[in-house]
């Protein structure tokens, strides 16, 4: 197999070069995807016949919530490529997802809540989804930390790089200990975040606004790429050259 | 001064085995540790402190407080064995003997599984002797007293170990302790749920054997797989 | 035993931004001794723990009798002794326990040879005080008596004889010249001259 595409990645002006090429290529679909996603969920779809109009935030809500573990995922994989073959452009994409997906948990967190006032009647509820997603939050905030604390770049991102490999690996353990502790605790009558029954006008909205985040996603990862190759490789020469460019 | 050959004949070239250069370690940290007695006893004393803020905070009505003993136990549990994490590595990372482990041809996934393990002796053991007393303190029945031990025992050492990661990426950095809590607590919290549910069925009187399973599960999960991360931590942080 | 060598082929190495190690090589056979100069922050101690497989270097090789030290680098550190700029020693330890937990972690050393280690370097006298009432030239002289423990093929050396008076020193240079005629081999930043016959002595000077 030829791998030459993968190790070519590795080198900094190829991929900085690359991202700019390809950030128009996700941008705009990205828009076209949410528009019409936000379009078909708040407008076309009709209104859900338990939780009336009030489910819509599912629109924003388990897009966001499904993007923060994906790119926490991303960023693990990147950060373990970083880690094994020590590429450093790896860690730079690993550096550039964290505050992204600090971002779409956060976003989740805030829909969440915002749900779970017409729902519950309250701001917060200890739901096995929403308590994960806080830990996710810490999570990040510690990756975040733990880069920021370290002033040498290589050994920054190494141990960040181990830092988010040993997260990864507890996502599931974390997830699975949240939900036992919460089936431990429920009351009869169950107060979660409960999907509605999806009909197909109300699912092809929600794939849209799916994909259109992944879509984001990939045009931020490549904006925040460039900036981080960028403060990176400032000593370099070939910078002057891409720059004037 | 003696002349050059008598200690190159003394000085036996003979490799010391791995359990060798274990027991060692462990003696040494050891042996360190009672020379400190007053920096074993400060996480103990933090523990009894914050067991003692709950009574103060809610009430002191014990059948109130039984209640919360579980979580009160736990956080508290939680919080004195961080507190102690501090001491694992900075110590050996600042006078230059950590570096020594990595260098002295032994591996350091088990040099380090043998600090990690004096460190448990020194704060997870007695803090796990403690337990009861506190438990009690909060209103626990005295049948629930040998499960209670049982469950901070094994939790102890997984909070050790997943410590010990923590501790290892936050080597280098001044004043981190704040740094080392967000990073250990996310990843403790299973320890604290199954540790706090174990006390719970304790202080009810339900068979213990589900929850005290699910802790040592964990405890075996971590004892395979932590001394790898934070040997891999240290080497990062050394270089 | 003759077939140590130590080469160094076009190391580079990166601290931050800083290109640090800017191709260094060298050739180093059994009995030699390379003496390391350069100002501070030239890049010393960076060489030297790269060396000791510490640091990893961006470019280049170390090939320890031939093979790529990282091939198996736990084996290769079992055979090199490496002290650096503080001596790795316990605070509250005394100073004959200190040499028994870290060189008999090592090799099994007896109550014997670490006396008469002490004894070697001078420092028989302090040897069963903590580490913690010691000066840091009898902290030095107990860090040497470790050394002299170390009959290993490798030495590498932080600027060895730091805080030590004229006789200290010509002290290091002694136990250099005999791990050399054991047929070691020594890498060893330094200040100043190293007493050591010259003909054993190969130079490299780091510049910024």
């Amino acid at each position: 197999m030829n791998f030459t595409w993968f190790h070519r990645l590795g080198s900094p002006p190829y991929t900085y070069a690359l991202a700019r090429r390809l950030t128009p290529w996700f941008a705009w679909p990205a828009a076209l995807l949410i528009l019409a996603g936000l379009w078909g969920g708040l407008v076309l779809a009709p209104p859900d016949y338990q939780q009336g109009d009030g489910f819509r935030i599912i629109y924003v809500h388990a897009p966001s919530a499904w993007m923060s573990l994906m790119v926490y995922t991303s960023m693990a994989v990147a950060a373990a490529v970083g880690l094994i073959w020590r590429i450093k452009v790896a860690h730079a994409a690993a550096a550039s997802c964290a505050p992204i997906g600090a971002s779409f948990t956060v976003a989740a967190l805030v829909t969440g809540s915002l749900w779970g006032q017409p729902m519950w009647g309250t701001y917060w509820q200890w739901d096995p989804r929403l308590t994960s997603e806080l830990v996710l939050l810490f999570l990040y905030l510690g990756y975040m930390g733990l880069r920021a604390g370290i002033e040498d770049t290589q050994r920054a991102d190494r141990a960040s790089a181990l830092l988010a490999v040993v997260g990864v690996v507890n996502v599931p353990i974390i997830h699975y200990s949240v939900t036992w502790w919460n089936s431990l605790h429920q009351a009869p009558s169950v107060m979660r975040l409960a999907k509605p029954t999806m009909a197909a006008s109300m699912l092809v909205p929600l794939l849209m606004m799916l994909l259109g985040f992944t879509s984001l996603f990939a045009a931020l990862l490549l904006v925040r790429l460039r900036a981080e190759i960028l403060t990176r490789e400032r000593t370099s020469s070939w910078i002057r050259e891409a720059l004037s460019a | 001064m003696a002349t050059a050959g008598a200690y190159t004949q003394a000085a036996a070239a003979v490799p010391v085995s791995a359990l060798e250069a274990v027991s060692l370690a462990l003696r040494r940290d050891l042996t360190l540790a009672f020379r400190k007695p007053a920096q074993l006893i400060q996480p103990l004393a933090f523990f009894a402190l914050v067991t003692m803020l709950f009574p103060l905070a809610i009430s002191p009505e014990l059948s109130q407080l039984r209640a919360v003993a579980p979580g009160a136990l736990w956080a508290a549990a939680l919080l004195a064995s961080l507190l102690a994490l501090e001491f694992l590595f900075r110590d050996d990372a600042l006078d230059g003997t950590l570096e020594q482990y990595a260098l002295s041809g032994q591996s350091l996934t088990a040099l380090l599984c043998a600090k990690t393990l004096a460190h448990w002796l020194l704060t997870g053991l007695p803090l796990a002797c403690m337990a009861p007393f506190a438990a009690l303190a909060l209103g626990a029945p005295s049948a629930a007293l040998s499960g209670i031990v049982a469950s901070v025992l094994l939790g102890s050492i997984t909070l050790s170990l997943i410590g010990s990661i923590g501790a290892a990426l936050t080597l280098n950095i001044k004043r981190s302790s704040a740094l080392l809590s967000l990073l250990t607590l996310p990843l403790s919290l299973p320890v604290l749920i199954f540790g706090a549910r174990a006390t719970q069925v304790a202080i009810s009187g339900g068979a213990l054997i589900a929850p005290v399973e699910l802790l040592a599960a964990l405890a075996v999960l971590a004892l395979t797989l932590a001394p790898l991360a934070a040997a891999a931590a240290v080497r990062i942080s050394l270089e | 035993m003759s077939a140590d060598s130590l080469e160094v082929e076009n190391l580079h190495l990166w601290r931050g931004e800083r290109h640090v190690l800017r191709g260094v090589g060298f050739v180093l056979s059994a009995g030699q001794c390379l003496k390391v100069t350069g100002a501070n922050g030239a890049g010393k101690t960076s060489l030297l723990r790269t060396l000791a497989g510490l640091m990893y270097p961006e470019d280049g090789c170390v090939r320890w009798r031939g093979v790529d030290a990282r091939a198996d680098l736990r084996t290769f550190q079992g055979s090199l002794a490496y002290l650096g700029h503080e001596p790795p020693l316990k605070a509250d330890l005394t100073a004959r326990e200190n040499l028994h937990y870290w060189i008999g972690g090592r090799r099994r050393v007896g109550g014997a040879a670490l006396a008469s280690a002490l004894a070697r370097v001078g420092a028989e006298s302090f040897a069963d005080r903590l580490v913690r009432t010691l000066s840091a030239g009898q902290r030095r002289r107990v860090a040497l008596a470790g050394l002299a423990l170390c009959i290993v093929p490798l030495w590498l050396l932080d600027e060895p004889a730091t805080n030590l008076d004229a006789e200290g020193q010509r002290l290091v240079g002694t136990l250099i010249a005999e791990q050399l005629a054991r047929g070691g081999l020594a890498v060893a930043a330094v200040h100043h001259e190293l007493p050591v016959e010259p003909a054993q002595v190969r130079s490299l000077e780091l510049s910024l």
